[in-house]
């Protein structure tokens, strides 16, 4: 069927396809979409898996990114170097487990750690302040930025340790009302 | 060994957290983790949490790459997740160290039992179980690569799928597409949804709660119009009686009189006698459609009603959310740049009134300030009171002289009806105006009870005027001797709709813009005036009083009730926009829905049905005009037209019988409703009971962390 395509061999779009929530097309799109956002980076020819990595700095360009407040953390969480340099790799994987055929509970681990921000594992209370701070750009006085963050441990927190763990996260999120957890929770509609 | 050992120093600079905290027990200092000796450390990091755990960062080399060697990358870390799938959710506590640790002793082994578990698994399963997993994508290619491998090499069918297989995926997929792309299209359906939205950002949800109000009304108006629409205005529309038409001027359209008093507009036009015989009776079309829509437009209301309460009365009360919102407010499908920023005052609006609900800060007050406040709440209770008494009498005498025709006033033919409307609509400008006025004076501490007491007086005031209105209507007028009384009572109500629409785009043009003009120069305010929640609600609910009043009288009020709510809601935006501002106290208004709601089912609605209930059972219609002429009262008619039903169709005897049988006997009745309060009854205490396991099982989960810490610091006792 189809074109007849020479980035990938078949072999790996077979694998692609079964570790991803992606179709052929939408892997090839993506490879595009990857190849857009530096064309003399990343080559036309996939089939040897090249080791290329396009930068940070080009990736939250996409629209898709651009105006998310999170998008430098997502890169990074995703990147195998944690400084947000992905390879094709990472980027299907960043999309597939971002986009909507992806489990809720896959989104919430990769939530977890997307808003960890000193990546200990815990969502310690300077996390929650820098995730409130993106999330509110400064429209929130200092004070009201740490009393949201103590009340919010405070609510989550069921162990008393003063930090959430992924069981805490989980926990607090499965009370969210179902149709927040549905859309919001990273439900990218990837577009083509 | 000197892999714990740096792995510790790593950890020592991350948990500086442990320092700060206040209420340092000794334990504590035992809990710090650069203190723990190595066989602590090794026997914490094979608890079983700690080895499978699920949110292990799989970028954890990146970490340990100052101290990684080259085996290192080759092991699949956190890769024990499926092994232990279900206890994960119960027994995960993270901690990268000892996980690091643990995996790099079993990593190996993980790899193995995660190849094994996926190879128990058909290629479909194993397929979806493979993509759900938190690893990188090149760990997942190569358990694939080991796990099919071995498969395909056993089984008979290869990695071909049959094609039936790729095209239901193919399906799946794009109904799954579809369906998620759909639902926010849905939602953007309902009306004036993206207004709304913006509204609520910026100016809370009080506001918020006023407009979706008004929608409600809208739709419930919009009903109630379709439904007198095609059983009574259009079949009388194409059989008009032949009545003499007077001439039209403009004066009409605010009294109701003239042209229009013998038009589809009112009571008066509508009889049986120019209809087709037996094919559509219009005494039962009447007495059934009204009977009919208010019987809906109640359960529409109950239904209403009780969702909010329900909500009110989560098993999860809301003291919870402040985390919940956090994290799950944000959404994440917005890439507009105004999109964002609308996005994040909305998030700091509703966390801002989250917080302000939480602390409620008491002054004390000495002595002497609680009995001035005492002194200064009863004042203003009875001026109002005492306003709300005078306004009531000046309309109940004025609504003595309105209908016998001598004024003193030397006013242009007809003006004089529009005075007592005029009046009324002047009392409604006027006294909220007043309330306003005292309730700056009381200065309530927080502006949730500032707003429940402005609309407890203007209720007060409403009802009494609606009162005083119904009583002279239903007591006074029939026995007037006017020729077309029902006519009469539906113009005057015309009248009262009209006019309260011209007072309020009055108001709201010139009113809120002088107003707001006023005290930013003269009394040198710098913020905006605050949205008048309580007055706007309160009117709004005056006037759908009057409509259900009027659709009686005049079957086509809904409709100008219907067209002044969709003016009224831009009207009300745009002033809002333009000379209104946020109130600086921030605060939640969870229950306002419910409270409008609930004045719109008990005072406004069940007064309606009582009050048309009443007229139908005992006032005598007119003899000369409306379907219920030359009939003792409205119900004869609606019983005759029964009978007549019964005898033309026989089927619907045994459906009169049913109804003789339940609904007109008590005894089923009682029964009925007794049924129904035990059911209530056993859902609190079942609600109730959940709500003590769950307070339950928080206290076992943190005895659980207490007794992990008093455990480890003994572990370091032991090893000292």
């Amino acid at each position: 069927m189809g074109n007849k395509q020479t980035t990938f061999t078949e072999e790996q779009l077979e694998a692609y396809q079964d570790c991803t929530f992606f179709t052929r097309k939408e892997i090839l799109r993506l490879h595009a979409r990857y190849r857009e956002l530096a064309p003399h980076l990343v080559p036309l020819d996939y089939t040897n898996n090249p080791d290329i990595k396009v930068p940070m700095t080009l990736i939250v360009t996409m629209p898709e990114l651009k105006e998310n407040p999170f998008r430098e953390r997502i890169v990074e969480t995703f990147s195998e170097d944690g400084q947000g340099n992905l390879s094709f790799s990472d980027f299907i994987d960043m999309f597939s487990a971002l986009c909507e055929a992806s489990p809720r509970e896959l989104k919430t681990i990769y939530a977890f750690k997307i808003y960890d921000f000193n990546r200990d594992n815990f969502i310690c209370k300077e996390d929650l302040e820098k995730t409130l701070n993106k999330l509110t750009k400064g429209e929130l006085t200092p004070e009201e930025v740490t009393l949201v963050c103590d009340k919010a441990i405070e609510e989550a927190d069921l162990d008393g340790d003063n930090k959430l763990s992924f069981a805490d996260f989980e926990n607090m999120i499965s009370k969210a009302p179902d149709f927040l957890r549905y859309r919001h929770l990273f439900g990218y509609v990837f577009i083509f | 060994m000197e892999v714990f050992k740096e792995c510790t120093d790593v950890q020592s600079n991350r948990s500086s957290y442990t320092s700060d905290e206040s209420h340092d027990r000794e334990e504590i200092s035992h809990l710090q983790r650069h203190g723990w000796s190595a066989a602590t450390v090794k026997v914490l990091a094979s608890m079983p949490s700690r080895t499978a755990e699920l949110n292990k960062s799989r970028r954890v080399r990146y970490q340990a790459s100052s101290h990684e060697s080259p085996h290192l990358s080759r092991p699949v870390k956190g890769a024990s997740v499926l092994a232990e799938a279900e206890e994960i959710n119960t027994e995960v506590r993270s901690d990268l160290s000892y996980s690091t640790d643990s995996n790099l002793c079993a990593a190996e082994n993980n790899m193995d039992q995660l190849v094994s578990s996926l190879q128990g698994l058909s290629v479909s399963e194993g397929t979806r179980k493979l993509r759900e997993m938190p690893l990188s994508l090149a760990d997942k290619i190569e358990i694939r690569k080991v796990a099919f491998s071995l498969k395909t090499e056993s089984s008979f069918i290869g990695r071909n799928i049959p094609c039936y297989t790729h095209l239901s995926m193919y399906i799946s997929m794009t109904w799954r597409h579809c369906l998620f792309s759909c639902l926010p299209v849905f939602s953007s359906f309902k009306l004036w949804h993206s207004a709304l939205k913006t509204l609520s950002g910026r100016y809370g949800t009080g506001v918020l709660s006023y407009f979706l109000f008004l929608r409600t009304l809208l739709f419930l108006n919009l009903l109630l119009f379709v439904i007198t629409g095609l059983f009574l205005i259009i079949p009388q529309a194409i059989n008009p009686p032949p009545s003499p038409k007077a001439d039209f001027s403009g004066i009409e359209l605010l009294t109701g009189t003239g042209y229009f008093s013998d038009s589809l507009m009112f009571y008066g036009y509508y009889s049986s006698e120019t209809l087709p015989g037996d094919q559509y009776r219009m005494p039962a079309a009447y007495f059934f459609t009204i009977g009919f829509t208010l019987f809906i437009i109640c359960i529409i209301l109950v239904y209403r009603l009780s969702k909010s309460f329900g909500k009110n009365f989560q098993v999860l009360k809301s003291n919870k959310n402040l985390a919940v919102k956090v994290f799950s407010c944000w959404d994440f499908k917005v890439s507009k740049k105004i999109s964002v920023r609308l996005q994040s005052e909305k998030i700091s609006t509703q966390l801002k009134e989250q917080l302000s609900e939480m602390i409620k800060g008491e002054d004390k007050k000495t002595c002497m300030q609680q009995l001035h406040r005492l002194i200064v709440h009863l004042l203003a209770w009875t001026a109002c009171l005492i306003s709300i008494f005078l306004g009531t009498i000046g309309v109940h005498n004025l609504s003595g002289k309105n209908f016998n025709v001598k004024t003193t006033l030397n006013l242009p033919k007809d003006t004089e009806l529009l005075v007592l409307s005029a009046v009324v609509s002047g009392i409604n400008l006027l006294l909220p105006g007043f309330f306003n006025l005292c309730v700056w004076a009381e200065q309530y501490e927080s502006p949730g009870t500032r707003v429940y007491v402005s609309v407890f007086r203007n209720l007060l005031l409403k009802v009494s005027v609606i009162g005083v209105l119904c009583y002279r209507w239903l007591e006074s007028i029939p026995a007037n001797g006017l020729e077309c009384w029902e006519s009469s009572v539906g113009q005057e109500l015309y009248r009262l709709l009209v006019m309260d629409f011209i007072v309020t785009v009055l108001y709201t043009f010139l009113g809120e813009f002088l107003w707001r003009v006023f005290s930013q120069t003269i009394l040198q305010k710098k913020r905006k005036p605050v949205f008048d929640i309580a007055r706007n609600v309160l009117e709004l609910i005056y006037g759908q009083t009057l409509t259900w009043i009027g659709v009686l009288f005049a079957p086509l009020l809904p409709g100008v009730q219907l067209i002044k709510l969709i003016v009224l809601f831009y009207m009300k935006k745009r002033s809002l926009i333009l000379n209104c501002q946020a109130s600086r106290k921030p605060w939640r208004a969870t229950q306002m829905t419910t409270l409008f709601i609930c004045i719109l089912w008990f005072p406004s609605f069940l007064g309606t049905v009582v009050t048309i209930i009443y007229t139908v059972w005992t006032i005598k219609p007119s003899e000369k005009c409306g379907p219920f002429r030359n009939l003792t009262t409205m119900f004869e008619g609606g019983q005759m037209s029964t009978r007549h039903l019964e005898d033309a169709h026989p089927i619907l005897k045994w459906l009169s019988w049913v109804y003789d049988c339940l609904v007109e006997n008590p005894v089923f009745l009682f029964l009925a409703s007794g049924v129904f309060l035990m059911v209530i009854y056993f859902q609190a205490q079942v609600v109730d009971g959940q709500r003590k396991i769950i307070s339950r099982l928080e206290k076992q989960i943190e005895n659980e962390g207490k007794d992990k810490k008093f455990l480890i610091a003994k572990l370091q006792d032991l090893c000292k």
